[in-house]
């Protein structure tokens, strides 16, 4: 193990950014607009889900098993960033959603590689969902007058979600001010090919999104759980 | 053709058994792509036998998410129990990291026959560039789109070779060719394919669509 491994629990609100992320992608199973995306949006949830069972696994000790830590905890318990839970909405919101969120990721675990083998290993698979949001709110943004429409305007709901992204997480030693400068600078120049705006409303302070990470969330974040974790809670124990 | 894998015999005995378990495990097909064996695939990364009949199996996973890694858990302990031991163990380990170039020249050339275009070498070596550049591989002229008509709108967005070898290196990365004619000329239909680890290509030559084993 490396020396510098930051704290295990210290890793919880990764671990729940990507467990949660993940359930919001999987919702699109059935849904998404074409079968490449509906097989891509659910490798991306595969991958996320990996990130989150990797990280769970080594909260055994403080918090209980994969399962305990995922289906048994309380909504006030979860430490993900409110951008995650935002519900899918349109393609569009996906997208934008999407983007913000692994133009954060990516580089985060970046940082954190030499320090945590998941993040290591993480790091190449979120390039690809990088990649993915990138091209999609490109070729949206750059589309029709609907599309167009529709990534500003999913693009101006999330906005608010953005700043929290960048609050220090306690016991993770990262360079988070230069983490919130390469997010800025990535995203006003992939709006800039995709021909929108970036929206002016704040990214923090009032009516900005700022307590996930304290366990404080946003209403559609009830009911989302309460279905991820329906199945466990009604039949303890099961498996497969 | 186990050379991820290592032999390790604490008490030191019988070296020679240990090699036959290794090489036991390392037969084991990739449950998702049986045409591999899992030493061929480079996943397996130590056999040891801590105390006797008691084998333990380090294993390491393609991509985090891998589905196929209790498959694959399942399979080498049975193997191992019908040679002989009485005891498996199989961990997963993400370090030291797996990556594409750790497929065996054999691996590869079997994929191609099977119809996988295999990943290019060098991912382990350009990803530190793929990452560091994140902000700013934009800011260079957007990549030559691969020759061919645009694909179908219909489809996934894009053309280029994507975030995989090369990407972000200055240098063009090495054309995937298609694995049925060898044709270079060939786009990208979707990022994301049968598994998290291909890519979704179709041949401009033969016209046939394949999967990419994209490279990490």
């Amino acid at each position: 193990m490396t020396a510098t491994a930051p704290p295990a629990l210290a890793t919880l609100p990764l671990a729940d950014d990507a467990l949660v992320l993940s359930h919001r992608l999987g919702e699109w199973a059935g849904h998404a607009p074409v079968l490449e995306e509906e097989m891509a949006l659910a490798n991306i949830a595969l991958d996320l889900l990996g990130q989150a069972r990797a990280l769970y696994a080594g909260l055994r000790d403080e918090l209980g098993t994969e399962d305990e830590i995922a289906y048994l905890r309380e909504e006030r318990t979860f430490l993900n960033c409110q951008l995650v839970e935002q519900p899918n909405g349109d393609f569009a919101h996906t997208i934008v959603r999407q983007l913000f969120f692994s133009t954060y990721q990516q580089p985060l675990y970046a940082q954190l590689a030499p320090k945590l083998p998941l993040a290591e290993k993480a790091v190449s698979e979120t390039a690809y969902h990088r990649d993915h949001a990138e091209q999609w709110t490109v070729r949206l943004g750059d589309g029709t007058e609907e599309s167009h429409a529709r990534m500003q305007r999913a693009a101006n709901a999330l906005w608010r979600f953005t700043g929290e992204l960048f609050q220090p997480v306690e016991g993770l030693d990262l360079r988070w001010q230069e983490l919130e400068g390469e997010w800025a600078a990535s995203i006003t120049e992939v709006f800039g090919r995709a021909g929108l705006d970036l929206p002016e409303g704040q990214r923090s302070g009032a009516w900005t999104a700022g307590a996930g990470r304290q366990g404080l969330h946003t209403e559609p974040f009830g009911p989302m759980i309460a279905e991820m974790q329906h199945l466990h809670r009604s039949h303890p124990g099961a498996t497969w | 053709m186990v050379t991820a894998s290592s032999v390790h015999s604490p008490t030191g005995h019988a070296p020679e058994r240990l090699k036959s378990l290794t090489k036991l495990a390392g037969s084991v097909p990739d449950p998702e792509l049986p045409v591999v064996t899992l030493a061929e695939l480079g996943v397996l990364r130590r056999v040891s036998e801590p105390s006797p009949g008691h084998v333990e199996v380090e294993l390491t996973p393609t991509y985090t998410g891998c589905p196929a890694i209790e498959a694959m858990a399942a399979d080498i302990e049975q193997a191992l129990r019908e040679g002989g031991a009485e005891r498996v163990t199989v961990r997963t380990v993400l370090t030291p990291l797996w990556s594409t170039d750790d497929i065996s020249p054999e691996g590869r050339r079997k994929l191609a026959a099977h119809g996988v275009a295999p990943p290019r070498p060098g991912a382990r070596a350009s990803a530190p560039v793929t990452v560091g550049l994140s902000p700013t591989r934009h800011a260079t002229p957007e990549p030559e789109p691969e020759t061919g008509p645009e694909p179908d709108p219909e489809t996934a967005p894009g053309t280029e070779a994507g975030t995989g070898a090369g990407a972000g290196t200055g240098t063009a990365p090495e054309p995937v060719r298609c694995p049925l004619c060898g044709s270079a000329d060939t786009v990208l239909l979707a990022r994301f394919s049968s598994t998290a680890c291909k890519a979704l290509r179709r041949c401009e030559a033969c016209r046939e669509p394949f999967d990419h084993f994209k490279e990490v």
